[in-house]
């Protein structure tokens, strides 16, 4: 049915705006896009499926493959729970309570988005290393940190810290006293409180979070590399599987671990969509 | 009389006690020692391992101010380019409605779920010397993979979404109000541009720009891949601090380090500087 004001009109797909440009901005965004994001995506997975469903199969089940991407995705999940616990905490801390430097802490919070991941790769090593402030604690626990599957977690913890309570903390800052104060009126201690009322609300942010902190830490290089001592099968993280089949002049095989990867992150981004989508249903309008 | 009382009361049951309080913040506070402060120190503390001699010997060597001057030439050409083509997608997103285009924008949310090696990789794929333009780029004497073009390229790439995505939000919770009545007024298209909209979302932009310049600084994966990391040459500052790590010259590493550490402290600052003055106009960017 075409209403009043489209009538005469062709149908458009784009709804009609007094404001100039679309045109250009548009061709520009479209261009750009195409260029240098969509084209060579395309190529990855071009040369991907150019290898071949033998060869491909064969590569994503090398063990030296299933070993990486186990790594790359096991330390990521576990860096997003990490901070899906502490990102929580420290937003809460933020938001509640007034202490001495807390502005500080919450501008701190941003230096692994400021940072770079190589200056923060070789300072993570300094730190965690046998010899370092921390490892050397660590090592009189008898634990061994940089240069094992350990050591990869605590770098992708550090790259993606700020996810979580950067989601968290605007949900917690807008949430009213005035649920909390029910609950209380209505007998709940203060932990039944927070567990059964705050948090529920924060729930879906802190998803959202920790989902980023997960796509963040899939696919980092930089500050991991120097901390995980690259032990093939051990502590070899995808990507940097993906940097030694180039250097070998393996094309193929460096685009298919690629495509893997790719499409993996997509499959759990996915998953967690349609989870996020699920609780919305399910707890209303949260 | 009772009042004091009261209030106490009241911010008791939606509040914790002292003791629960001080406990959850010293457990933040040393969370972020663990993994922020410390490693930030480290940077700093090992760098000057050498003493001051040390430290400007190591940042004045030709393979490191090489590295500067590459990673600051990378940033001025790739950061504007990203405003240019940042502004015109905030642009068509924010101030249209058409179809697709909650796909557009997940499209241009894209490289940030792309391992930055991948974001190196495919361009290797398309310029390397197997690669599909490989053959016909080296008939015509083009260099891309391994030289300055791909550097860019892949910069390029990984910081796709910065400047749109601090702009979008903002244009939206502006309206467009402002905007039809320039035009009502009777000013051209570029005048409206120039005088309303661009001013309007000025703090974000710039807020923007910030964080993809120290990205663009930074990047480190994609430029890797892409790069060869030929010292001296094509090596950017993250590059440079990789290769002096290798060679176990620990010191002048965290000497180049501590250079773009100060680049990342100066970044938050600025950064923080811009949300507190101009609060309202970036919550708006970021929360939304």
């Amino acid at each position: 049915m075409t209403t009043a004001a489209s009538v005469g009109r062709k149908r458009t797909w784009r709804e009609p705006s007094i404001l100039p440009g679309f045109g250009l901005s548009m061709g520009v965004l479209l261009a750009a896009l195409a260029l240098i994001v969509l084209a060579p995506l395309a190529a990855l997975v071009l040369k991907a499926g150019g290898a071949g469903p033998a060869e491909i199969l064969a590569i994503a089940s090398s063990p030296r493959t299933l070993a990486a991407l186990r790594l790359s995705f096991g330390a990521a999940l576990a860096a997003a729970l990490v901070n899906a616990v502490f990102g929580l905490l420290i937003a809460w801390v933020l938001v509640r309570y007034s202490f001495p430097g807390r502005r500080l802490v919450d501008a701190a919070v941003d230096l692994p988005f400021a940072l770079p991941t190589a200056v923060a790769g070789i300072a993570l090593t300094a730190v965690w290393a046998p010899n370092g402030a921390l490892g050397a604690l660590a090592a009189s626990l008898g634990w061994k940190v940089a240069y094992t599957p350990l050591g990869v977690m605590i770098a992708l913890v550090f790259v993606s810290l700020p996810f979580v309570v950067r989601s968290v903390q605007p949900v917690l800052q807008d949430a009213g006293a005035d649920v909390e104060e029910a609950a209380a009126l209505l007998g709940a201690s203060r932990l039944r409180t927070v567990f059964g009322v705050v948090l529920p609300g924060v729930a879906p942010a802190l998803l959202t979070g920790a989902t980023l902190a997960f796509a963040r830490a899939v696919g980092e290089y930089g500050s991991v590399i120097f901390i995980a001592g690259n032990v093939p099968m051990v502590s070899e993280i995808a990507p940097l599987l993906i940097v030694i089949k180039l250097e070998q002049f393996d094309y193929a095989g460096a685009a298919v671990v690629g495509m893997l990867m790719l499409l993996i992150s997509l499959a759990l981004l996915l998953a967690v969509n349609a989870l996020q989508a699920w609780s919305r249903r399910r707890l209303g309008n949260v | 009389m009772s009042e004091p009382a009261g209030t106490q009361a009241d911010a008791s049951v939606t509040g914790e006690s002292f003791l629960v309080r001080a406990a959850l913040i010293a457990a933040a506070l040393a969370f972020l020692t663990l993994f922020l402060f410390l490693p930030l120190v480290a940077v700093f503390v090992e760098a000057g391992g050498r003493g001051l001699e040390g430290y400007l010997a190591a940042l004045s060597e030709p393979d490191a101010l090489s590295a500067i001057r590459l990673t600051l030439l990378v940033a001025a050409i790739s950061v504007p380019l990203n405003v240019v083509v940042g502004v015109a997608a905030a642009w068509a997103i924010a101030r249209y409605r058409f179809r697709g285009r909650n796909l557009l924008v997940s499209l241009v949310d894209l490289p940030f779920s792309v391992s930055p090696v991948i974001a190196g990789l495919v361009y290797v794929l398309l310029f390397g010397a197997q690669g599909y333009f490989g053959p016909w780029l080296r008939a015509h004497d083009v260099e891309i993979v391994f030289a300055l073009p791909g550097i860019v390229l892949a910069t390029l790439f990984v910081t796709f979404p910065f400047v749109a995505r601090e702009l979008i939000p903002h244009m939206e919770a502006i309206g467009s109000t402002d905007e039809e009545a320039a035009l009502t007024l009777g000013a051209s298209p570029w005048r409206m541009f120039f005088a309303i909209s661009l001013p309007n979302v000025k703090w974000s932009l710039l807020y923007g720009v910030l964080l993809c310049n120290a990205r663009a600084m930074g990047e480190f994966g994609a430029v890797a891949v892409v790069s060869g990391r030929i010292r001296g040459l094509t090596a950017t500052m993250p590059l440079h601090i990789e290769i002096l790590y290798n060679e176990y010259n620990g010191a002048a590493a965290f000497a180049v380090a501590s250079l773009l550490a100060g680049l990342a402290l100066v970044t938050l600052a600025a950064k923080t500087f811009l949300e507190w003055r101009y609060a309202d106009a970036i919550a708006a960017a970021r929360h939304s």
